[in-house]
């Protein structure tokens, strides 16, 4: 029994590599073949990752989300100063940042140039303001933290400016949707071309079909080069479309680091990660057994030995 | 081994290939076929084969009536008879050695069995040192030796052939069919389809007469 299951091991392991020696030996038109399926690949998942790493993006933002409360007016420094101390005892707090109220005038002279008109005024219309650094990246814990200041009696305004945020992911999720639609199109269309090239090798072989058919060779025995050399086209697909994806990040990476920079950012362009990897190859491998089982399925039986 | 009770087959279309056919060959016997061609002696062993399936009328090899078998289990039949087509039927992108081994292949046989079985089968025919060529290189006769070879390298208890000796001289087609004698002599059942009546006659079988789809069996062949 153990023996009869060697045998059957063997037989599959042999049959794969002969499928593989076959393609080896017409390397362009196996070449072809595997780049449309590479390219047919390349683009949604390119465009995959390229989303994943604008989320990336905007996690970053979230991380640096500040809350901004505008203190009551009668609420002097010493007083906000102590509330400053207070809320950073706070768990979900992770810096509190005081800007008096002097401060803040000091800073909008300068940077608004209304110098002369703020010096007609009697006294000095800002409030202090207390920058609050939230400990948690996510907006939920962030909006959270936001009510509780608001709540707070010496609190005249309080502001999270994180809404474009949420627009921003709400825009990636719909991108990320529309490519799931190009996926699903292209993966049909790699089936399709899987399923062509696998018929036409079956009509070029057919005088062997005939011949293995007719000294009795089982339905399994005739599929299982057939259903190899799809699932060798698929690999070669998917192998071809990650190094085109890699190939099209390395070009980007230069000038999305440049933009980076300017922005005071360390963010790089993530490509494929070891899963992401993998879940390529499988699908590429799976795409190429289903179009080839189709393929086989529709012509095999049409060839009987007369 | 072969039994045919009134199998009739008609092909779509309306010809009717063989008629009221009736016989027995037992086993380890060796028979020629022959007729006219177009007379129904390949519909015959195809039907043997259950490449095609009779019309009317029952049909056993081996026991097994083949009116009854499923198509899945065709191939495990096909496994218990050797077939030699008159064009070989040999894979030309492989060595001689491959296409005899084909049939243990598709057995399942384990590798080292393979070697040595597609060696004796090969010795048989004569064709040991010739196991790396390919089938393209060889002449005629001993492309037909290797089609032998592979029809009897899986030990079938039944062989059939189909003209075997058609593309061949005489001297050669002498010698196939000694080699057949030869297989039949260690107890293989044996049924040749022929029109080459000058060599079949100076040979000691019995004949099954094929003539407008319609048999004439001889003493021994005829169904009790």
């Amino acid at each position: 029994m153990k023996n009869r299951l060697q045998v059957y091991l063997l037989r599959h392991v042999q049959v794969a590599l002969a499928s593989l020696g076959r393609l080896w030996r017409s390397p362009l038109a196996s070449f072809m073949t595997a780049a449309v399926i590479g390219i047919a690949l390349a683009l949604p998942s390119g465009l995959y990752l390229l989303t994943g790493n604008l989320q990336r993006l905007s996690t970053y933002w979230d991380g640096n989300a500040s809350i901004s409360l505008f203190l009551k007016h009668d609420i002097g420094d010493a007083e906000a100063r102590k509330l400053g101390g207070r809320l950073e005892g706070w768990p979900e707090i992770a810096s509190v940042k005081l800007i008096t109220a002097d401060q803040a005038l000091a800073e909008f002279r300068e940077l608004s140039g209304f110098g002369d008109a703020l010096d007609s005024l009697d006294e000095n219309p800002l409030p202090a303001v207390l920058a609050v650094r939230p400990t948690a990246d996510d907006a939920g814990a962030a909006s959270r933290l936001l009510e509780k200041l608001r709540a707070l009696d010496a609190v005249d305004i309080a502001q999270l400016d994180l809404q474009w945020v949420a627009r921003f992911n709400a825009m990636v999720d719909l991108a990320r949707r529309g490519i799931l639609l190009i996926g699903l199109l292209l993966g049909l269309a790699v089936l399709l071309v899987v399923g062509n090239t696998i018929r036409l090798e079956i009509q070029n072989r057919r005088d062997e079909i005939e011949v293995t058919k007719l000294i009795g060779a089982t339905d399994a025995f005739i599929r299982r080069p057939f259903l190899y050399t799809g699932l060798w086209y698929g690999l070669a697909g998917a192998v071809l479309a990650w190094l085109l994806v890699e190939l099209a990040f390395w070009q980007l990476a230069g000038p999305v680091q440049q933009l980076a920079g300017l922005y005071q950012s360390h963010f790089g362009l993530a490509a494929f990660s070891f899963t992401d990897t993998l879940a390529l190859a499988a699908t590429g491998t799976a795409l190429g057994l289903a179009g080839s089982w189709l393929a086989v399925g529709r012509h095999l039986g049409d060839i009987e030995p007369s | 081994m072969i039994r045919f009770d009134n199998v009739s087959k008609r092909y779509p279309g309306g010809k009717d290939a063989l008629q009221g056919v009736s016989f027995h060959l037992p086993a380890g016997q060796m028979a020629f076929l022959t007729g006219h061609s177009g007379a129904g002696k390949s519909t015959l062993l195809k039907l043997v084969a259950l490449i095609e399936r009779s019309t009317r009328g029952q049909l056993f090899v081996d026991g097994e009536n083949l009116s009854r078998v499923p198509r899945r289990r065709i191939p495990w039949l096909r496994r218990k008879i050797g077939i030699i087509f008159q064009n070989h039927q040999l894979l030309f992108d492989r060595t001689v050695f491959d296409n005899v081994a084909l049939p243990l292949v598709i057995a399942g046989h384990r590798h080292q069995d393979i070697g040595r079985r597609v060696r004796a089968a090969l010795d048989k025919v004569g064709l040991l040192d010739h196991e790396r060529d390919l089938p393209i290189t060889l002449s005629g006769g001993e492309q037909q030796r290797v089609g032998i070879a592979r029809a009897v390298v899986n030990k079938p208890r039944l062989l059939l052939a189909d003209e075997p000796t058609g593309n061949l001289d005489p001297d050669l087609s002498r010698e196939i069919m000694q080699l057949f004698a030869l297989f039949n002599q260690v107890g293989v059942t044996v049924l040749i389809a022929s029109h080459d009546l000058d060599l079949i006659s100076r040979m000691d079988y019995p004949r099954l007469v094929l003539e407008g789809g319609r048999i004439q069996a001889p003493d021994g062949l005829a169904v009790a």
